[in-house]
């Protein structure tokens, strides 16, 4: 392998890493917070949930499509390819965090409030604890098949290393191809891995 | 004597069906009221009324002269001990901190509620160099509920809810707590509802027992009284204290 290929391949795991990391940071801001409030709100949860995973059934590539020629969120480049790839990390990590609470045993919740603990102390310090294996496993999920789905993101500018399987797909290369997908692959076990490993650690009891 | 707790003609329904009917009982401070019943007749459901994790369909509760209602929840329930019946341990905090979990929050200084929950677990016959650090999947039924006793107890609250808290635990055992409950109750003059379906153990702890059928209280008498009692109810449940098979 020449110098020149490993060092476009470092800069261009660089850049996936880049856009997979700014991606699950911004679906988690979203998406945990909202989970926990929907677990509150029995009426507007169906809603939610519904328009949730009916954006997740788009297909990735139209779903860049579409964005493309939006005013202010589409355009060729990264920050399209973001708020694309947030809109598919947002439904694991919004599901698992309310399976998660609404998971919490009924009667160790009604114990924490007996106990005389606020609405806020029982999320804090029972309900959340308790969900965060089920939350971990959100992010897990999210950010597996976010650099997975971040490949395509060079289709519309975003970098990555969907530009080595693009230009590999254009000139029929396969080794080239490969110098794409090689690296995400890997990528993505050693996140499932890593990340198994923490929803591991972070089990209570 | 002052009434710590007064409960007025209570009723509750769950889909229509009542639960609940007119229930009307005093407890004074100071004093265990026992409330024995069978299953399913209502006890654990007053308990969660008093402690309002229940809304009363009709009537009234009145905690140290103020009605439940006016209370804030929280302040409410802090100042009642509750003993759930099959514990309701917190499956992610060692005993220590299930245990310690009033104190907390209540703010305690770390080092004078460590001190307590020490003093507690010993108290209920936990050595604490052995049961502090464990987690509830790592007890025994027994030793479960003995916690959440220590629990109950961690906050010095005036008033106890006690459901069933000596269910799990061997005759042995069962007969030391309960010795212990009776030595508590005279010499730190709490006053405490304790659910039993047990009617040894209503004689045992109670100063006075309240016998519920199906949603309502059939009589509150003393021990002495109640072992003469004439209803129907209480005649089965005396009827328990014989050996099966009649006496000999
Ligand atoms: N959430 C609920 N929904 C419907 N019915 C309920 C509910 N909770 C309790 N009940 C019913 O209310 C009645 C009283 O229940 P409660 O738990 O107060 O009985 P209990 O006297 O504590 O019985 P046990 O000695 O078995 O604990 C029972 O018939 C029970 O089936
Ligand atoms: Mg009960």
């Amino acid at each position: 392998m020449n110098s020149r290929l490993a060092s476009e391949i470092f800069w261009l795991s660089l850049e996936h890493v880049e856009l997979v990391a700014i991606t699950i940071v911004v679906a988690a801001a979203i998406g945990l917070p909202a989970g926990v409030a929907l677990a509150r709100r029995v009426s507007i949860r169906r809603w939610v949930m519904s328009i949730a995973n009916l954006a997740q059934t788009v297909p990735s590539l139209a779903l860049f499509g579409f964005l493309l020629p939006l005013p202010f969120l589409g355009g060729i480049g990264k920050r399209t390819a973001i708020i694309a790839l947030c809109l598919y990390a947002l439904l694991p990590i919004l599901r698992n965090t309310l399976t998660g609470i609404l998971g919490v045993d009924a009667a160790v919740r009604e114990s924490a409030v007996a106990m005389g603990m606020t609405e806020r102390q029982v999320l804090w310090q029972v309900e959340l604890p308790l969900a965060v294996p089920s939350i971990v496993a959100g992010l897990r999920i999210a950010t597996v098949t976010t650099i997975g789905t971040a490949t395509i993101a060079a289709a519309i500018g975003g970098g990555g290393l969907g530009v080595f399987i693009f230009r590999g797909i254009a000139m029929v290369d396969t080794p080239t191809i490969l110098a794409g997908a090689v690296p995400a692959a890997m990528m993505a076990l050693v996140a499932d891995e890593g990340l198994e490993w923490i929803e591991r650690k972070l089990s209570p009891g | 004597m002052a009434n710590i707790l007064e409960i007025r003609d209570l009723c509750y329904a769950i889909e229509g069906r009542p639960i609940l009917r007119g229930v009307t009982l005093d407890v004074a401070e100071g004093e265990t009221v026992a409330l024995l019943g069978r299953s399913g007749s209502g006890k654990t459901t007053l308990l969660k009324m008093v402690n309002r994790l229940l809304h009363p369909n009709g009537g009234e509760i009145r905690f140290e002269g103020k009605s439940s209602a006016d209370w804030d929840p929280i302040r409410l329930r802090r100042r009642m001990g509750y003993v759930i019946q099959d514990a309701g341990l917190f499956p992610h905090w060692t005993v220590e901190a299930n245990v310690g979990l009033v104190l907390k929050l209540e703010n305690w200084p770390p080092s004078d509620a460590r001190r307590r929950v020490e003093m507690l677990l010993d108290m209920v016959g936990l050595l604490p160099d052995e049961f502090a650090g464990r987690y509830p999947r790592q007890l025994s039924g027994g030793q479960k509920q003995r916690v959440g006793i220590a629990r109950a107890l961690a906050a010095d609250p005036p008033l106890l809810l006690m459901d069933e808290p000596f269910a799990a635990l061997d005759p042995i055992t069962r007969f030391e707590m309960q010795r212990q409950f009776v030595e508590l109750r005279r010499s730190f003059h709490k006053a405490a509802l304790f659910v039993t379906h047990d009617v040894r153990e209503a004689l045992t702890v109670g100063s006075r027992i309240a016998l519920f059928q199906d949603g309502a209280l059939d009589l509150v008498l003393p021990p002495a009284e109640f072992l003469r009692a004439g209803t129907p109810e209480a005649r089965a449940f005396l009827a328990s204290l014989e050996p099966a098979g009649g006496p000999s």
